[in-house]
């Protein structure tokens, strides 16, 4: 059974398309991860499909329901983690967790049970008295995801649960997440920019990059389709080797960088000797060459052309938006 | 979207009466400025002869500073939208399966009982410094004066807190807006009846809301130096009311996070 199903989803902000004809279906009780840049349309789309947002245009439903004809229907079924902290910070954990359960309508004794159970399943039962204010960035998203699971949702919503968390904290974080898909059967859709997160978490991930779905897959098949090995080398000429290497068949994709390449290749350690046999041919030196495991990182390299650390800085939203508006001055 | 749920509306209030309770901060500045106003301006210029004032000072003053501190504590927690849209709290509320207008009710709700709550202590605090009300209906009138300025001052608020993204401009509406209003609303010196002010001011109080309420209070708690019938009065800050309380939840309704 689809979950969420989306059919040709589209949100355009004055003329600028923000989130561009998306399609696609999360399963039942699987994990599902959306990977971009910032600015790749990862949270318009949530805000779409948590009825924040109205779509400019297609279709999409959530646990059965219109996002924008059954708004109520919709928003019962769901919880919401937010990449903002959601919380209020002059209330206690307790209250804030008794504050969202009463707004969703749970009965008194219902109320007391749930708090207690989701509150040992993020492991904050001992601060649930104290004021939110004075919880660290880790406890207070272990209690929005406390909170979100509050009202028995069918499908959870993540934005960028880990950002801005150290990597402990991150682990963690992780832990209980999946530890509630297992627990409670939730549904999990996610966003991440985070490639290890993506890695850890997710049955399976849509690429999203400008708008645009690039690819949607199990993370292991994503891998695959790159190779099982990646291969790494630097030599004295990187341009002429790389020419030469087009030629073999063996290799699925090469990648060029400012000072070495990347080989997605099958059994990378039997093809060391067959490159060095080639780089000795052209009489070139191999300064550097070493096998690993593809990584989503290679993934997104493969389907964006580029790295997605490259857009932390700039976020091509504000790229485009820059653009948007040259085009128009 | 449809519908008044109980239960929303009364967490909505919940919440505030918790946060007002807590905040021993705003506790304490809501009740201190209009103490200063009555307990220092009201007893040093007790005996001043203002034209156009038939009572002691401190009875005159005593209902402006009633009005004062009830529209400040409203227009405060209307305004205070604000925090929860920078602190994301309101995502988390719109995202809920109930109704904007169960949520605006809610709030105004919360804000008019903290008001309220601080409306009282000033009138008892007035009272002891030998303020007199008029009569017990005056009395019921005074607390239904109360309650309407409450919701007034919580819709003009959420307006200002639907059209704003920061505080700076917060200060800037009170400043140039509020204070203004409330010079020429009568708190602190007749106007119409009084022979010393031109009258293009006294036109000017009679297009100011703030106006109207504050003459309300003054007639209806102490019977005197009131320029209109309080049930007048009472006809216009309800229409005002109703006006400002539609205008806030309709930007407010609008708004998106």
């Amino acid at each position: 059974m689809d979950i969420i199903k989306t059919e040709n989803l589209t949100k355009k902000f004055n003329g600028f398309t923000a989130v561009d004809s998306i399609s696609f279906k999360v399963k039942k009780g699987e994990i599902f991860g959306f990977l971009g840049p910032n600015g790749a349309g990862k949270t318009t789309t949530i805000k779409m499909l948590t009825t924040l947002l109205n779509p400019t245009n297609g279709n999409a439903d959530v646990a059965g329901f219109k996002v924008n004809k059954n708004k109520d229907d919709v928003r019962k079924n769901i919880g919401i983690v937010f990449q903002e902290p959601a919380l209020d910070t002059e209330l206690t954990g307790r209250e804030n967790l008794d504050f969202h359960a009463r707004m969703y309508g749970l009965g008194k004794e219902k109320r007391k049970n749930r708090i207690n159970e989701v509150l040992k399943l993020v492991d904050l039962e001992d601060k649930q008295n104290n004021l939110v204010k004075f919880y660290s960035g880790g406890m207070k998203r272990r209690l929005e995801i406390a909170r979100g699971l509050m009202h028995y949702p069918t499908v959870l919503f993540l934005d960028e649960p880990t950002l801005g968390l150290d990597s402990q904290t991150r682990q963690a974080i992780w832990a209980y997440i999946k530890k509630m898909n297992k627990e409670e059967q939730t549904t999990i859709f996610l966003t991440t920019h985070y490639m290890d997160e993506a890695d850890n978490l997710c049955d399976r991930i849509g690429i999203i990059d400008h708008g645009k779905i690039l690819v949607i897959d199990s993370t292991e098949n994503l891998k695959n389709s790159i190779g099982n090995d990646v291969i790494v080398l630097s030599s004295s000429d990187n341009d002429k080797i790389l020419k030469r290497l087009k030629k073999e068949s063996w290799i699925k994709n090469t990648k060029m960088y400012d000072s070495y390449l990347t080989l997605g290749v099958k059994k990378g350690e039997e093809k060391i000797p067959l490159i060095i046999e080639i780089a000795q041919s052209l009489n070139e030196k191999i300064k550097a060459i070493s096998v690993r495991k593809p990584t989503l990182d290679d993934v997104f390299l493969s389907y964006t052309g580029r790295k997605i650390r490259d857009n932390e800085s700039v976020s091509p939203f504000r790229e485009a938006m820059k653009m948007y508006k040259r085009g128009r001055g | 979207m449809r519908g008044i749920e109980i239960h929303a509306i009364y967490v909505m209030w919940l919440r505030q009466m918790k946060r007002f309770v807590r905040s021993k901060s705003r506790l304490v500045a809501t009740f201190i400025q209009p103490l200063f106003f009555l307990a220092i301006l009201g007893t040093g210029l007790r005996g001043a002869v203002i034209s156009g004032m038939d009572s002691d000072y401190m009875t005159f003053i005593a209902p402006g500073i009633v009005a004062m501190s009830i529209l400040f504590s409203s227009m405060f927690t209307g305004v205070a939208v604000l925090w929860d849209k920078q602190f994301g709290f309101l995502q988390e509320v719109l995202v809920a399966p109930i109704s904007r207008f169960s949520i605006i009710f809610g709030r105004t709700l919360g804000g008019a009982t903290t008001a309220l709550i601080q409306g009282f202590i000033i009138l008892a605090i007035a009272v002891g410094l030998g303020v007199r009300p008029d009569s017990i209906l005056g009395m019921l009138l005074t607390i239904v004066f109360m309650i309407v300025i409450a919701f007034t001052a919580v819709g003009f608020g959420l307006a200002v807190a639907s059209k704003m993204s920061d505080f700076q401009g917060f200060q800037i509406i009170m400043n140039l807006i509020i204070l203004p209003l409330f010079f020429l609303s009568t708190a602190f010196f007749p106007i119409a009846t009084n022979e010393n002010i031109p009258q293009v001011i006294v036109y000017l109080s009679f297009v100011n809301p703030l106006f109207f309420m504050v003459d309300g209070i003054r007639g209806s708690l102490t019977g005197v130096n009131n320029y209109l019938p309080p049930l007048i009065d009472l006809a216009i800050v309800f229409v005002i009311c109703i006006f400002m309380m539609s205008i806030g939840s309709y930007l407010f309704g609008k708004s998106e996070v």
